[in-house]
């Protein structure tokens, strides 16, 4: 039955349904809906989670990855300086491959200090060892925290999970969402599997070693063994999910009028939404244009994203955050993907949409303009007064 | 230390399962002095035992028995707590 | 009241904290965490802050703990065993678990006093069932004894070295256990590696009580104060005789000094061994100085003896 709810609604509903045992959380705009309705769901009742009001997102962090090495289901939120906060436990809870499914708003990272969307939190994280999934409205925020946990908890992956939603622009805005009947998200997450868990009092395990150079670095091999396992786990998870919802996720990333593209965009997050709009516009005046929405960030498909984009002639890749000193990290992710190919097409790096700058359709149609002439290998702004 | 580990070998996510592994770090060969133990005089009074940080004063039904020389460090508190100068401390190896 | 034979007895049916670490010959850190454990009677689950313990006792592959043990950072053992005793509370809510299980977080004084301290003040303020033991050798020593706020004034630490201008910490140290206790929890206290009896009771008194719990324990460091290899006990048993470190209890808001020592020893005895005070006997200003340690020394004293009359009075 479709509902009318906001992106953290949604985020919140789809918590609630799959049903943690533990929630530590802290507070931090535009996430703290997200907290504050699963405190209603704890204190109504409705859900027999632990729900830990931590008194930093460190702490956040610290107690899922606890929580989580006990031996329970635990979820999670934050956004932008609460993410740079407990970025250390980030990295921890990758490498004791704790299944952790964290929400994360997408917000601006400071200075100055900015509550509005940006990529930049993301960015911060992207090599934490996290899987980083980037959601387009709230519908996906709701679709992707429940295959979340399950590619998380696939015994082959054991990672933590980041859903990314935009701040405010999906966290805030009121949008339709299906969700799916609770039985059926029950269902389709199954019982979470823990492995040496802490409480097995009986079979005590050492979590969390130190490790010398003579082990550091094949334990970081093994861990990365398990991001390679990623790609694989999660078009399993996706299918079986689309066979649940009727919902046609399909891949890595989708492709919207991508196949005989001329000039294309490759974007993350809500704006994606706007650019439909525009690609839609450009096609009805003959103009072949398409676009590329990246669903999985971390690990990243690029030999898919290679196959998707090879015949076309212009890409734009747009980055919602600086890597400052370089181009745009999803710009080198696309680029490098194509660094041996014979067949590529010409990038240009867009910055765009900082702090929550909106991006309106007349300036991607400007941007779809802009890629007949650009230069190849420019970094180039939308919408920003120069 | 045994033979070190290939990555595929290593259990999941750095945990170290199946609790302590006193055998793989065998730290007697720290001493440069080592107590001996004096089962006569002893009273058996444990405070060795409960003040031992290498958990190297054995016992049995709450007596002593001796001593774990394959993980003493030869720190001598144990010679320092005994009550009854059961323990003396002599040098690990030559003169003192 | 756990006796010394009861701690023996239940090491020879489980040994929890084993041989095989690396910690220093004649460290008191694993003196304290055998007797702590020793004195749980349920299965328990340990926390570890990064530090001598953490590091010595488990460097891949090998290991000391036959508890289910955790290090996850360094200021995080707090909100970590948080985490663990909520996946308790969970699981156990829906009978998953049906088992008693106890909650144990060690720390240094570094990782507690410091860069710990918010994350030990929201887990007491949540009031989660658990017990923090500080292992409180006054100073950051597995890095290399820098100062840390527990560390005493005038002690030479390497971040606050004696000089020709500075006689080592300008600063006093806190007094956690007095932080602690303003968060009225349940039951803190001080104890000391000398005293190992008194601790191991004070670990059982504590585990009576549901909540949150602390026990700060003297835990003489040889390397880093200086002192003899095998000096670990009769140093912190010196800390105790000149009340420089009261044992104490604050239970339920009452606070009840366990140990009055008939001859209290002035605080230069407690000085005079260690090699971080040894700038003080150098010189007319270490004297004052001195002075001016033993007046300090007087006044928590008196203090802590005012604070057991007033709140057993009422």
């Amino acid at each position: 039955m479709k509902k009318t709810m906001t992106g953290h609604k949604a985020v919140a509903e789809a918590m609630r349904q799959i049903e943690p045992d533990v929630v530590a959380v802290y507070p931090i705009t535009p996430q703290s809906e997200i907290a504050e309705y699963y405190a209603q769901y704890v204190a109504d009742g409705i859900v027999h989670t632990e729900l830990v009001p931590v008194e930093s997102e460190h702490s956040a962090m610290s107690a899922c990855v606890g929580a989580a090495a006990a031996g329970a289901r635990v979820m999670t939120a934050t956004a932008s300086q609460g993410l740079a906060l407990m970025i250390e436990i980030v990295y921890i809870a990758a490498s004791m491959r704790l299944p952790i499914v964290m929400a994360l708003a997408n917000r601006a990272l400071s200075g100055p200090i900015n509550i509005h969307c940006d990529h930049s939190d993301a960015y911060l994280a992207r090599d934490a060892g996290v899987v980083h999934i980037f959601a387009e409205s709230a519908q996906e925020a709701y679709d992707w925290m429940i295959m979340a946990q399950r590619i998380a908890e696939h015994e082959r992956v054991h990672l933590p999970v980041v859903v990314n939603l935009d701040g405010f622009t999906l966290t805030h805005s009121v949008q339709v969402v299906e969700p799916l009947p609770d039985e059926q998200v029950k269902e389709f997450v199954g019982e979470f599997k823990p492995m040496y868990p802490l409480l097995d009092v009986d079979n005590p395990s050492t979590w969390g070693p130190f490790a010398m150079p003579d082990y550091y670095f094949e334990l970081k091999r093994a861990q990365a063994a398990a991001m390679e396992e990623v790609p694989a786990v999660f078009l399993e998870v996706q299918r079986a999910y689309r066979e649940l919802s009727g919902r046609n996720y399909g891949g890595f990333f989708e492709g919207y009028r991508l196949e005989d593209a001329e000039r294309a965009i490759v974007v993350m997050g809500s704006t994606a939404g706007t650019a439909k709009v525009v690609v839609d516009e450009l096609r009805a005046k003959g103009e072949k244009v398409g676009l590329l929405k990246v669903w999985l960030w971390r690990p990243f498909p690029k030999e898919e994203i290679v196959k998707a984009l090879s015949h076309v002639s212009k890409v734009a890749v747009l980055d919602r955050a600086f890597s400052f000193g370089g181009m745009g990290a999803l710009y080198l992710d696309v680029t490098s993907a194509f660094v041996h190919q014979d067949q590529r097409p010409q990038f240009v790096n867009y910055i765009y949409g900082l702090g929550g700058r909106d991006t309106t359709t007349e300036q991607l149609a400007q941007v779809f303009g802009e890629l007949k002439t650009a230069q190849p290998g420019e970094l180039r702004y939308i919408g920003l007064r120069e | 230390m045994p033979e070190l580990k290939t990555w595929k070998e290593l259990p999941i996510g750095g945990v170290i399962p199946g609790g302590a592994t006193p055998e793989l770090n065998k730290t007697g060969s720290w001493r440069s002095q080592r107590p001996v133990w004096d089962s006569e005089k002893c009273i058996h009074c444990l405070q060795c035992w409960l003040h031992c940080p290498d958990d190297s004063i054995l016992i049995v039904d709450q007596k002593v028995t001796g001593i774990d020389y394959e993980h003493c460090k030869g720190c001598g508190v144990c010679a320092g707590v005994c009550p009854v100068d059961a323990i003396e401390m002599v040098p690990e190896r030559g003169e003192g | 009241m756990p006796s010394i034979k009861v701690l023996a007895q239940r090491e020879e049916a489980q040994v929890r904290f084993t041989a095989g670490h690396s910690l220093c010959a004649g460290c008191a850190e694993p003196m304290i965490v055998r007797t702590v454990l020793n004195a749980i009677e349920d299965p328990v689950v340990v926390a570890n802050a990064t530090g001598c313990l953490e590091v010595a006792t488990s460097r891949y592959p090998t290991s000391a703990w036959n508890v289910p043990w955790i290090h996850s950072a360094f200021e995080n053992a707090a909100a970590t065993i948080a985490g663990v005793e909520a996946a308790y509370k969970a699981l156990k809510r829906i009978g998953k678990i049906k088992k008693r299980i106890r909650f144990v977080a060690f720390g240094g004084d570094g990782g507690t006093y410091d860069i710990g301290l918010q994350a030990l003040s929201g887990a007491l303020e949540r009031g989660h069932d658990f017990l923090y033991v500080v292992l409180n050798n006054e100073a950051y020593m597995n890095t290399g004894v820098q100062r840390s706020s527990a560390t005493p004034r005038c002690a030479s630490a390497t971040t606050s070295p004696a000089g020709k201008a500075i006689p080592g910490k300008p600063q006093d140290r806190k007094d956690l256990t007095e932080i602690v206790a303003a968060h009225h929890v349940p039951y803190v206290a001080q104890a000391s590696v000398s005293h190992l009896i008194d601790l191991a009771n004070k670990v059982e008194r504590a585990m009576s009580y549901e909540g949150p719990k602390l026990i700060n324990v003297l835990s003489t460091c040889p390397l880093g104060w200086r002192t003899r290899r095998d000096s670990a006990i009769s140093m912190a048993k010196l800390a105790v005789d000149t009340c420089y470190w009261p044992l104490y209890e604050v239970v339920e808001g009452v606070y009840k000094v366990n140990y009055k020592p008939k001859e209290k020893l002035p605080i230069e005895e407690w000085l005079k061994p260690q090699g971080r005070f040894r700038h003080l006997f150098k010189s007319e200003d270490g004297k004052k100085l001195i002075a001016e340690l033993q007046a300090a020394v007087d006044r928590h004293w008196e203090e802590l003896l005012r604070k057991e009359r007033c709140t057993q009075e009422a």
